[in-house]
Protein backbone atom coordinates (compact mmCIF):
# COMPACT_ATOMS: atom_id res chain seq x y z
CA UNK A 1 0.00 0.00 0.00
CA UNK A 2 1.22 3.39 -0.93
CA UNK A 3 0.45 6.12 1.70
CA UNK A 4 1.09 9.97 0.70
CA UNK A 5 0.51 12.34 3.25
CA UNK A 6 0.75 15.82 3.60
CA UNK A 7 2.80 16.56 0.87
CA UNK A 8 4.15 19.69 0.18
CA UNK A 9 5.80 20.82 -3.47
CA UNK A 10 6.99 23.95 -4.84
CA UNK A 11 9.58 25.01 -7.87
CA UNK A 12 11.16 28.22 -7.00
CA UNK A 13 8.12 30.43 -6.05
CA UNK A 14 5.46 27.84 -7.29
CA UNK A 15 3.41 26.07 -5.11
CA UNK A 16 2.80 23.15 -7.23
CA UNK A 17 1.68 20.17 -4.30
CA UNK A 18 -0.24 21.63 -1.42
CA UNK A 19 -0.68 19.48 1.48
CA UNK A 20 -1.57 16.38 -0.39
CA UNK A 21 -2.72 13.18 1.24
CA UNK A 22 -3.51 10.07 -0.62
CA UNK A 23 -3.98 6.37 0.38
CA UNK A 24 -3.72 3.63 -2.27
CA UNK A 25 -4.56 0.01 -1.08
CA UNK A 26 -3.22 -3.13 -2.38
CA UNK A 27 -4.74 -4.54 -5.37
CA UNK A 28 -6.62 -1.11 -6.16
CA UNK A 29 -7.25 0.93 -9.32
CA UNK A 30 -7.06 4.29 -8.46
CA UNK A 31 -7.77 7.30 -11.09
CA UNK A 32 -5.68 10.04 -10.20
CA UNK A 33 -7.53 12.97 -12.41
CA UNK A 34 -7.27 16.79 -13.11
CA UNK A 35 -6.63 19.54 -15.66
CA UNK A 36 -3.33 19.74 -17.13
CA UNK A 37 -0.80 21.06 -14.97
CA UNK A 38 -2.60 20.51 -11.96
CA UNK A 39 0.53 18.37 -10.75
CA UNK A 40 -0.54 15.12 -11.50
CA UNK A 41 2.98 13.97 -12.93
CA UNK A 42 4.68 16.04 -10.12
CA UNK A 43 2.54 13.83 -7.76
CA UNK A 44 3.33 10.55 -9.70
CA UNK A 45 6.96 11.46 -9.72
CA UNK A 46 6.57 11.28 -5.53
CA UNK A 47 5.56 7.77 -5.57
CA UNK A 48 8.76 6.29 -6.94
CA UNK A 49 11.16 9.00 -5.34
CA UNK A 50 12.01 10.81 -8.45
CA UNK A 51 11.12 14.19 -6.85
CA UNK A 52 10.91 14.38 -2.61
CA UNK A 53 8.44 16.08 -1.21
CA UNK A 54 9.67 19.73 0.55
CA UNK A 55 7.52 18.55 3.27
CA UNK A 56 5.15 15.62 4.54
CA UNK A 57 6.08 12.11 3.31
CA UNK A 58 5.53 8.99 1.19
CA UNK A 59 5.55 5.70 2.30
CA UNK A 60 5.38 2.29 0.36
CA UNK A 61 4.54 -0.87 2.28
CA UNK A 62 5.30 0.75 5.37
CA UNK A 63 8.71 2.00 4.35
CA UNK A 64 9.37 6.10 4.15
CA UNK A 65 11.27 6.40 0.80
CA UNK A 66 12.27 9.30 1.00
CA UNK A 67 14.29 8.30 4.34
CA UNK A 68 16.21 5.21 3.39
CA UNK A 69 19.41 4.83 1.26
CA UNK A 70 19.57 4.65 -2.47
CA UNK A 71 20.22 1.22 -2.33
CA UNK A 72 17.20 0.33 -0.50
CA UNK A 73 15.84 3.04 -2.69
CA UNK A 74 16.28 0.86 -5.75
CA UNK A 75 14.40 -2.25 -3.88
CA UNK A 76 11.86 -0.14 -3.70
CA UNK A 77 11.55 0.50 -7.20
CA UNK A 78 12.49 -2.87 -8.29
CA UNK A 79 8.35 -3.14 -7.12
CA UNK A 80 6.83 -0.28 -9.74
CA UNK A 81 6.65 0.04 -13.55
CA UNK A 82 6.16 2.76 -14.70
CA UNK A 83 4.56 4.09 -18.11
CA UNK A 84 5.64 7.90 -18.48
CA UNK A 85 3.89 10.29 -20.07
CA UNK A 86 5.80 10.37 -23.95
CA UNK A 87 6.78 6.74 -22.98
CA UNK A 88 10.32 7.89 -22.07
CA UNK A 89 11.79 4.98 -24.49
CA UNK A 90 15.30 4.92 -24.66
CA UNK A 91 16.09 6.56 -28.02
CA UNK A 92 19.57 4.68 -28.72
CA UNK A 93 18.11 1.38 -27.85
CA UNK A 94 15.76 -0.59 -30.06
CA UNK A 95 11.90 -1.66 -29.02
CA UNK A 96 13.61 -4.89 -27.57
CA UNK A 97 16.02 -3.46 -25.85
CA UNK A 98 13.91 -1.02 -24.26
CA UNK A 99 11.57 -4.26 -22.80
CA UNK A 100 14.75 -6.42 -22.12
CA UNK A 101 16.26 -3.31 -19.85
CA UNK A 102 14.66 -3.64 -16.60
CA UNK A 103 15.04 -7.31 -17.18
CA UNK A 104 18.57 -6.88 -16.92
CA UNK A 105 18.63 -4.07 -14.77
CA UNK A 106 16.97 -6.35 -11.78
CA UNK A 107 17.26 -9.85 -12.11
CA UNK A 108 19.92 -12.26 -13.20
CA UNK A 109 17.47 -14.05 -16.03
CA UNK A 110 19.40 -15.58 -19.17
CA UNK A 111 19.36 -13.87 -22.11
CA UNK A 112 16.71 -16.80 -24.03
CA UNK A 113 14.40 -16.23 -20.65
CA UNK A 114 14.86 -12.55 -21.34
CA UNK A 115 13.95 -12.72 -24.90
CA UNK A 116 10.95 -14.77 -24.29
CA UNK A 117 9.66 -12.04 -21.64
CA UNK A 118 10.34 -9.46 -24.33
CA UNK A 119 8.51 -11.29 -26.82
CA UNK A 120 5.27 -11.42 -24.65
CA UNK A 121 5.00 -8.06 -23.47
CA UNK A 122 5.32 -6.98 -26.98
CA UNK A 123 2.66 -9.42 -28.09
CA UNK A 124 0.37 -8.19 -25.47
CA UNK A 125 0.36 -5.27 -26.98
CA UNK A 126 0.43 -6.15 -30.23
CA UNK A 127 3.53 -5.54 -31.60
CA UNK A 128 5.53 -8.13 -32.23
CA UNK A 129 7.13 -7.26 -34.57
CA UNK A 130 8.63 -4.16 -33.78
CA UNK A 131 11.14 -5.25 -31.20
CA UNK A 132 14.10 -4.42 -34.42
CA UNK A 133 12.86 -0.72 -34.45
CA UNK A 134 14.64 2.20 -32.76
CA UNK A 135 11.76 4.23 -31.12
CA UNK A 136 12.29 7.39 -33.85
CA UNK A 137 11.22 4.98 -36.24
CA UNK A 138 7.41 4.37 -34.47
CA UNK A 139 4.34 6.19 -34.44
CA UNK A 140 3.60 7.97 -31.14
CA UNK A 141 0.93 5.37 -30.10
CA UNK A 142 3.55 2.49 -30.70
CA UNK A 143 6.14 4.21 -28.45
CA UNK A 144 3.55 4.57 -25.75
CA UNK A 145 2.34 0.88 -26.00
CA UNK A 146 6.52 -0.25 -26.37
CA UNK A 147 6.86 1.36 -23.56
CA UNK A 148 4.14 -0.26 -21.32
CA UNK A 149 5.13 -3.72 -22.53
CA UNK A 150 8.58 -2.17 -20.92
CA UNK A 151 6.34 -0.93 -17.69
CA UNK A 152 4.87 -4.66 -16.97
CA UNK A 153 8.07 -6.66 -17.92
CA UNK A 154 8.99 -7.21 -14.65
CA UNK A 155 5.41 -7.88 -13.53
CA UNK A 156 5.34 -5.16 -10.81
CA UNK A 157 3.25 -4.77 -7.99
CA UNK A 158 2.37 -1.54 -8.94
CA UNK A 159 1.95 -0.27 -12.10
CA UNK A 160 1.85 3.86 -12.72
CA UNK A 161 0.46 4.72 -15.92
CA UNK A 162 0.94 8.61 -16.95
CA UNK A 163 -1.76 9.45 -19.39
CA UNK A 164 -2.03 6.22 -20.89
CA UNK A 165 -4.18 7.08 -24.13
CA UNK A 166 -3.71 10.80 -24.31
CA UNK A 167 -2.88 10.66 -27.83
CA UNK A 168 -3.95 7.47 -29.27
CA UNK A 169 -7.15 6.99 -31.39
CA UNK A 170 -10.43 5.70 -29.54
CA UNK A 171 -9.95 1.57 -30.44
CA UNK A 172 -6.08 1.82 -29.23
CA UNK A 173 -7.33 3.53 -26.43
CA UNK A 174 -9.79 0.90 -25.08
CA UNK A 175 -7.69 -2.17 -26.48
CA UNK A 176 -4.64 -0.13 -23.65
CA UNK A 177 -7.85 0.41 -21.18
CA UNK A 178 -8.41 -3.30 -21.15
CA UNK A 179 -4.76 -4.28 -21.23
CA UNK A 180 -4.74 -2.13 -17.77
CA UNK A 181 -7.95 -3.81 -16.37
CA UNK A 182 -6.57 -7.19 -16.89
CA UNK A 183 -3.61 -6.18 -15.71
CA UNK A 184 -5.15 -5.20 -12.65
CA UNK A 185 -7.35 -8.42 -12.07
CA UNK A 186 -4.32 -10.45 -12.72
CA UNK A 187 -1.82 -11.18 -10.11
CA UNK A 188 -3.31 -8.67 -7.49
CA UNK A 189 -1.58 -5.54 -9.05
CA UNK A 190 -2.17 -2.01 -7.89
CA UNK A 191 -2.64 0.33 -10.36
CA UNK A 192 -1.89 3.90 -10.11
CA UNK A 193 -3.72 5.77 -13.54
CA UNK A 194 -3.05 9.58 -14.19
CA UNK A 195 -5.20 10.95 -16.51
CA UNK A 196 -7.60 13.43 -17.53
CA UNK A 197 -9.75 10.75 -20.15
CA UNK A 198 -12.81 10.24 -17.84
CA UNK A 199 -13.72 7.90 -20.33
CA UNK A 200 -10.85 5.14 -19.50
CA UNK A 201 -11.61 6.33 -15.70
CA UNK A 202 -14.90 5.13 -15.43
CA UNK A 203 -13.90 1.76 -17.88
CA UNK A 204 -11.29 0.80 -15.59
CA UNK A 205 -10.77 2.61 -12.13
CA UNK A 206 -12.18 1.74 -8.73
CA UNK A 207 -11.48 5.20 -7.26
CA UNK A 208 -10.71 8.83 -7.94
CA UNK A 209 -8.68 11.31 -6.67
CA UNK A 210 -9.70 14.77 -8.32
CA UNK A 211 -6.35 17.31 -7.93
CA UNK A 212 -7.32 20.66 -8.48
CA UNK A 213 -4.74 23.54 -7.95
CA UNK A 214 -2.17 21.58 -6.50
CA UNK A 215 -5.13 20.16 -3.54
CA UNK A 216 -6.59 16.69 -3.42
CA UNK A 217 -9.98 18.27 -3.90
CA UNK A 218 -12.26 15.19 -3.90
CA UNK A 219 -11.55 11.74 -3.56
CA UNK A 220 -14.15 8.64 -3.40
CA UNK A 221 -14.89 5.47 -5.66
CA UNK A 222 -16.22 5.96 -8.98
CA UNK A 223 -19.94 5.20 -8.29
CA UNK A 224 -19.34 8.47 -5.34
CA UNK A 225 -17.98 10.39 -8.05
CA UNK A 226 -21.41 9.85 -10.17
CA UNK A 227 -23.58 11.14 -7.38
CA UNK A 228 -21.16 13.64 -6.19
CA UNK A 229 -22.41 17.38 -6.27
CA UNK A 230 -19.49 18.93 -5.99
CA UNK A 231 -19.27 21.87 -8.20
CA UNK A 232 -15.58 22.14 -9.54
CA UNK A 233 -15.68 18.00 -9.95
CA UNK A 234 -18.82 18.27 -11.69
CA UNK A 235 -17.48 20.43 -13.81
CA UNK A 236 -14.29 18.74 -14.58
CA UNK A 237 -16.89 15.93 -15.57
CA UNK A 238 -18.99 17.17 -17.83
CA UNK A 239 -15.93 19.30 -19.93
CA UNK A 240 -14.88 15.77 -20.55
CA UNK A 241 -17.88 13.91 -21.32
CA UNK A 242 -19.07 16.95 -23.74
CA UNK A 243 -15.33 16.50 -25.49
CA UNK A 244 -16.09 12.69 -25.66
CA UNK A 245 -18.85 13.02 -27.04
CA UNK A 246 -21.98 11.04 -26.00
CA UNK A 247 -21.15 7.33 -25.95
CA UNK B 1 11.06 44.15 -1.76
CA UNK B 2 14.40 44.01 -2.23
CA UNK B 3 16.58 40.55 -1.52
CA UNK B 4 19.54 40.86 0.94
CA UNK B 5 21.63 39.03 -1.52
CA UNK B 6 21.37 39.80 -5.41
CA UNK B 7 20.50 36.77 -7.73
CA UNK B 8 23.88 37.48 -9.75
CA UNK B 9 26.05 36.18 -6.48
CA UNK B 10 23.05 33.79 -5.46
CA UNK B 11 23.02 32.09 -8.62
CA UNK B 12 26.38 31.28 -9.28
CA UNK B 13 27.04 29.99 -6.10
CA UNK B 14 23.84 27.89 -5.89
CA UNK B 15 25.18 26.28 -9.21
CA UNK B 16 28.09 25.42 -7.92
CA UNK B 17 26.61 23.62 -5.08
CA UNK B 18 24.79 21.78 -6.96
CA UNK B 19 27.51 20.87 -9.65
CA UNK B 20 29.94 19.57 -7.11
CA UNK B 21 26.87 18.08 -5.79
CA UNK B 22 26.53 16.10 -9.03
CA UNK B 23 30.30 15.33 -8.56
CA UNK B 24 30.33 14.30 -5.57
CA UNK B 25 27.65 11.70 -6.51
CA UNK B 26 29.50 10.55 -9.92
CA UNK B 27 32.39 10.13 -7.79
CA UNK B 28 30.58 7.58 -5.29
CA UNK B 29 29.23 5.70 -8.46
CA UNK B 30 32.77 5.25 -9.81
CA UNK B 31 32.79 2.04 -8.46
CA UNK B 32 29.83 0.42 -10.46
CA UNK B 33 31.96 0.00 -13.20
CA UNK B 34 29.73 -2.89 -14.82
CA UNK B 35 26.94 -0.59 -14.99
CA UNK B 36 28.67 2.21 -17.68
CA UNK B 37 31.44 -0.13 -19.13
CA UNK B 38 29.92 -0.29 -22.23
CA UNK B 39 29.02 3.00 -22.00
CA UNK B 40 32.31 4.05 -21.36
CA UNK B 41 33.75 2.49 -24.95
CA UNK B 42 31.34 3.73 -26.51
CA UNK B 43 31.73 7.57 -25.29
CA UNK B 44 35.26 7.29 -25.39
CA UNK B 45 34.98 6.89 -29.63
CA UNK B 46 32.62 9.40 -29.87
CA UNK B 47 34.59 12.09 -27.63
CA UNK B 48 37.96 10.84 -28.97
CA UNK B 49 37.93 9.36 -32.14
CA UNK B 50 34.91 11.15 -34.12
CA UNK B 51 37.02 14.91 -33.26
CA UNK B 52 40.41 13.64 -34.21
CA UNK B 53 40.12 14.65 -37.76
CA UNK B 54 38.88 18.59 -36.96
CA UNK B 55 41.17 18.89 -33.92
CA UNK B 56 44.33 17.64 -36.28
CA UNK B 57 43.20 19.81 -38.85
CA UNK B 58 42.44 22.79 -36.44
CA UNK B 59 45.93 22.43 -34.99
CA UNK B 60 47.70 21.86 -38.47
CA UNK B 61 46.18 25.19 -39.49
CA UNK B 62 47.23 27.01 -36.45
CA UNK B 63 50.78 25.99 -36.11
CA UNK B 64 51.26 26.80 -39.58
CA UNK B 65 50.00 30.58 -39.40
CA UNK B 66 51.85 31.08 -36.02
CA UNK B 67 54.78 29.69 -38.17
CA UNK B 68 54.20 32.12 -41.10
CA UNK B 69 53.57 35.08 -38.54
CA UNK B 70 56.06 34.50 -36.22
CA UNK B 71 58.55 34.36 -39.10
CA UNK B 72 56.99 37.64 -40.38
CA UNK B 73 57.36 39.32 -37.02
CA UNK B 74 61.16 38.56 -36.42
CA UNK B 75 62.39 39.82 -39.68
CA UNK B 76 65.70 40.87 -37.92
CA UNK B 77 69.00 39.47 -38.99
CA UNK B 78 70.03 39.12 -35.69
CA UNK B 79 67.91 36.22 -34.91
CA UNK B 80 68.49 32.92 -36.12
CA UNK B 81 65.56 31.38 -38.31
CA UNK B 82 65.75 28.32 -35.94
CA UNK B 83 64.17 30.43 -32.65
CA UNK B 84 60.77 30.32 -35.10
CA UNK B 85 61.10 26.48 -34.77
CA UNK B 86 61.60 26.73 -30.73
CA UNK B 87 58.78 29.11 -30.38
CA UNK B 88 56.14 27.21 -32.34
CA UNK B 89 57.02 24.10 -30.84
CA UNK B 90 56.92 25.26 -27.76
CA UNK B 91 53.68 27.76 -27.65
CA UNK B 92 52.30 24.40 -29.34
CA UNK B 93 52.72 22.18 -26.88
CA UNK B 94 52.43 24.95 -23.83
CA UNK B 95 49.08 26.91 -25.27
CA UNK B 96 48.17 26.36 -28.57
CA UNK B 97 47.59 22.39 -28.51
CA UNK B 98 45.61 21.83 -25.34
CA UNK B 99 43.51 25.39 -26.38
CA UNK B 100 42.91 24.19 -29.73
CA UNK B 101 41.74 20.69 -28.85
CA UNK B 102 39.57 22.50 -26.14
CA UNK B 103 37.64 25.06 -27.89
CA UNK B 104 36.86 22.14 -30.71
CA UNK B 105 35.56 20.00 -27.73
CA UNK B 106 33.67 22.36 -26.16
CA UNK B 107 31.87 22.71 -29.20
CA UNK B 108 31.33 19.59 -30.54
CA UNK B 109 31.69 17.46 -27.50
CA UNK B 110 30.12 19.73 -24.89
CA UNK B 111 27.48 20.47 -26.91
CA UNK B 112 26.61 17.34 -28.19
CA UNK B 113 27.02 16.16 -24.32
CA UNK B 114 24.28 18.41 -22.94
CA UNK B 115 21.56 17.95 -26.11
CA UNK B 116 21.75 14.50 -25.52
CA UNK B 117 21.77 14.46 -21.66
CA UNK B 118 18.97 16.88 -21.65
CA UNK B 119 17.14 15.23 -24.69
CA UNK B 120 16.92 12.76 -21.94
CA UNK B 121 15.92 14.53 -18.86
CA UNK B 122 12.57 16.58 -20.82
CA UNK B 123 11.41 13.17 -22.27
CA UNK B 124 11.96 11.90 -18.61
CA UNK B 125 14.29 8.96 -20.10
CA UNK B 126 16.33 9.98 -17.17
CA UNK B 127 13.62 9.45 -14.38
CA UNK B 128 12.78 6.26 -16.66
CA UNK B 129 16.35 4.76 -15.94
CA UNK B 130 16.27 5.76 -12.02
CA UNK B 131 13.26 3.50 -11.94
CA UNK B 132 14.56 0.28 -13.62
CA UNK B 133 16.74 0.78 -10.68
CA UNK B 134 20.24 2.76 -12.55
CA UNK B 135 21.63 5.00 -11.09
CA UNK B 136 21.44 7.69 -13.97
CA UNK B 137 24.87 9.92 -12.62
CA UNK B 138 26.89 6.49 -12.54
CA UNK B 139 25.28 5.44 -15.93
CA UNK B 140 25.42 8.55 -18.16
CA UNK B 141 27.86 11.16 -16.31
CA UNK B 142 30.52 8.89 -15.20
CA UNK B 143 31.55 7.19 -18.63
CA UNK B 144 31.26 10.71 -20.35
CA UNK B 145 33.87 12.69 -17.77
CA UNK B 146 35.70 9.65 -18.26
CA UNK B 147 36.17 9.23 -21.55
CA UNK B 148 36.83 13.16 -21.24
CA UNK B 149 39.71 12.74 -19.39
CA UNK B 150 41.06 10.06 -21.13
CA UNK B 151 40.51 11.09 -24.43
CA UNK B 152 41.79 14.70 -24.23
CA UNK B 153 45.35 13.89 -23.80
CA UNK B 154 45.28 11.49 -26.84
CA UNK B 155 43.78 14.24 -28.99
CA UNK B 156 46.37 17.28 -27.15
CA UNK B 157 49.20 14.95 -27.72
CA UNK B 158 47.46 14.49 -31.75
CA UNK B 159 47.09 18.15 -31.95
CA UNK B 160 50.75 19.35 -31.05
CA UNK B 161 52.32 16.72 -33.33
CA UNK B 162 49.99 18.00 -36.48
CA UNK B 163 51.15 21.80 -35.24
CA UNK B 164 54.47 21.44 -35.17
CA UNK B 165 54.21 19.64 -38.89
CA UNK B 166 52.10 21.86 -40.39
CA UNK B 167 55.32 24.50 -38.78
CA UNK B 168 57.39 22.80 -40.31
CA UNK B 169 55.87 21.91 -43.65
CA UNK B 170 54.69 25.37 -44.21
CA UNK B 171 58.29 26.81 -42.91
CA UNK B 172 60.34 24.68 -45.11
CA UNK B 173 57.90 25.20 -48.22
CA UNK B 174 56.84 28.66 -47.91
CA UNK B 175 60.40 29.40 -47.78
CA UNK B 176 59.95 31.11 -43.74
CA UNK B 177 62.33 28.60 -42.22
CA UNK B 178 64.43 25.51 -43.55
CA UNK B 179 63.29 22.21 -41.99
CA UNK B 180 66.82 21.65 -40.09
CA UNK B 181 66.76 25.61 -38.53
CA UNK B 182 63.46 24.48 -37.43
CA UNK B 183 64.17 21.18 -35.91
CA UNK B 184 67.50 22.69 -34.27
CA UNK B 185 65.60 25.18 -32.81
CA UNK B 186 62.81 22.94 -31.32
CA UNK B 187 65.50 20.78 -29.96
CA UNK B 188 67.95 23.45 -28.79
CA UNK B 189 65.21 25.27 -26.49
CA UNK B 190 63.00 22.18 -25.54
CA UNK B 191 62.04 21.90 -22.00
CA UNK B 192 61.17 18.15 -20.44
CA UNK B 193 58.36 20.02 -18.44
CA UNK B 194 56.48 21.37 -21.32
CA UNK B 195 54.57 18.49 -22.23
CA UNK B 196 54.21 17.43 -19.17
CA UNK B 197 52.43 20.94 -18.24
CA UNK B 198 50.49 20.20 -21.39
CA UNK B 199 49.06 16.95 -20.07
CA UNK B 200 48.27 18.37 -16.92
CA UNK B 201 46.31 20.82 -18.88
CA UNK B 202 44.44 18.24 -21.23
CA UNK B 203 43.44 16.12 -18.09
CA UNK B 204 42.33 19.59 -16.54
CA UNK B 205 40.61 20.66 -19.47
CA UNK B 206 38.85 17.30 -20.46
CA UNK B 207 37.46 16.81 -16.95
CA UNK B 208 36.15 20.91 -16.82
CA UNK B 209 34.09 20.30 -20.68
CA UNK B 210 32.51 17.39 -19.78
CA UNK B 211 31.55 17.88 -16.38
CA UNK B 212 30.43 21.28 -16.93
CA UNK B 213 28.02 20.01 -19.90
CA UNK B 214 27.00 17.08 -18.15
CA UNK B 215 25.68 19.21 -15.47
CA UNK B 216 24.11 21.36 -17.70
CA UNK B 217 22.59 18.87 -19.63
CA UNK B 218 21.21 16.78 -16.48
CA UNK B 219 19.71 19.67 -14.83
CA UNK B 220 17.70 21.41 -18.19
CA UNK B 221 14.60 22.08 -17.72
CA UNK B 222 11.83 23.44 -19.85
CA UNK B 223 11.25 21.52 -22.85
CA UNK B 224 12.95 21.59 -26.84
CA UNK B 225 13.67 25.66 -25.93
CA UNK B 226 15.33 24.16 -22.25
CA UNK B 227 17.28 21.69 -24.19
CA UNK B 228 18.72 24.49 -27.04
CA UNK B 229 19.77 26.97 -23.65
CA UNK B 230 21.01 24.19 -22.14
CA UNK B 231 23.28 22.97 -25.39
CA UNK B 232 24.68 27.30 -25.89
CA UNK B 233 25.38 27.62 -22.21
CA UNK B 234 27.16 24.14 -21.67
CA UNK B 235 29.31 25.78 -24.60
CA UNK B 236 29.94 28.63 -23.74
CA UNK B 237 30.80 27.91 -19.94
CA UNK B 238 33.02 25.35 -21.08
CA UNK B 239 34.85 27.60 -23.09
CA UNK B 240 35.11 30.22 -19.96
CA UNK B 241 36.41 28.20 -17.63
CA UNK B 242 38.58 26.69 -19.70
CA UNK B 243 40.25 29.86 -20.54
CA UNK B 244 40.22 30.19 -16.62
CA UNK B 245 41.87 27.06 -15.51
CA UNK B 246 43.84 27.94 -18.59
CA UNK B 247 45.20 30.81 -16.68
CA UNK B 248 45.05 29.53 -13.21
CA UNK B 249 47.57 26.17 -14.39
CA UNK B 250 50.09 28.46 -15.80
CA UNK B 251 50.20 30.96 -13.16
CA UNK B 252 50.48 27.84 -10.67
CA UNK B 253 53.04 25.65 -12.52
CA UNK B 254 55.13 27.94 -14.66
N1 LIG C 1 10.92 19.90 -12.68
C1 LIG C 1 10.09 20.96 -12.63
N2 LIG C 1 10.58 22.19 -12.42
C2 LIG C 1 9.76 23.26 -12.34
N3 LIG C 1 8.45 23.21 -12.47
C3 LIG C 1 7.89 22.02 -12.68
C4 LIG C 1 8.67 20.83 -12.77
N4 LIG C 1 7.85 19.79 -12.99
C5 LIG C 1 6.61 20.31 -13.03
N5 LIG C 1 6.62 21.63 -12.84
C6 LIG C 1 5.44 22.52 -12.80
O1 LIG C 1 4.48 21.95 -11.96
C7 LIG C 1 3.17 22.11 -12.47
C8 LIG C 1 2.46 20.79 -12.54
O2 LIG C 1 3.07 19.99 -13.51
P1 LIG C 1 2.61 18.53 -13.85
O3 LIG C 1 3.54 18.01 -14.89
O4 LIG C 1 2.48 17.73 -12.61
O5 LIG C 1 1.17 18.75 -14.48
P2 LIG C 1 0.13 17.64 -14.92
O6 LIG C 1 -0.99 17.69 -13.98
O7 LIG C 1 0.83 16.33 -15.06
O8 LIG C 1 -0.31 18.20 -16.34
P3 LIG C 1 -0.52 17.39 -17.71
O9 LIG C 1 -1.87 16.81 -17.65
O10 LIG C 1 -0.42 18.47 -18.73
O11 LIG C 1 0.55 16.39 -17.81
C9 LIG C 1 3.33 22.77 -13.83
O12 LIG C 1 2.98 24.12 -13.69
C10 LIG C 1 4.79 22.63 -14.16
O13 LIG C 1 5.24 23.76 -14.85
MG1 LIG D 1 1.46 15.16 -16.58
Amino acid sequence: MIRVSHVNKSFGDKHVLKDVSVDIPEGETIAIIGRSGSGKSVLMKHLIGLMQPDSGSVTVDGIDINAITYAELRRVRRHFGVLFQGGALFDSMNAFENVAFPLRTFTEMTEADISRVVKECLAMVELEDVGAKLPSELSGGMQKRVALARAVALQPRYIIYDEPTSGLDPETSNTIDELIRNLADRLNVTSIVVTHDMHSVLNIADRAAFIYEGRMHWTGTIEALHHSDDQILKAFVTANEYKIGPS
Amino acid sequence: MVPLTPDIIINPISALGRYSQLLFHAFGAVTEVASYRKNLWRQMVKVGLDSLPIVMLAATFSGAVSTVQTSYQLVSPLIPRSIVGAIITSSMILELGAVVTGFILAGRVGARIAAELGTMRVTEQIDALETMGLNSVGYLIVPRVVAGVVMFPVLYIAACFCGIGGGMLIGELGGFVPLEEFIYGAREYFQPFDPIFGIIKSLVFGFLITSISCFKGYYTQGGAEGVGRATTQAAVASCVFLLLADLILAVLLL
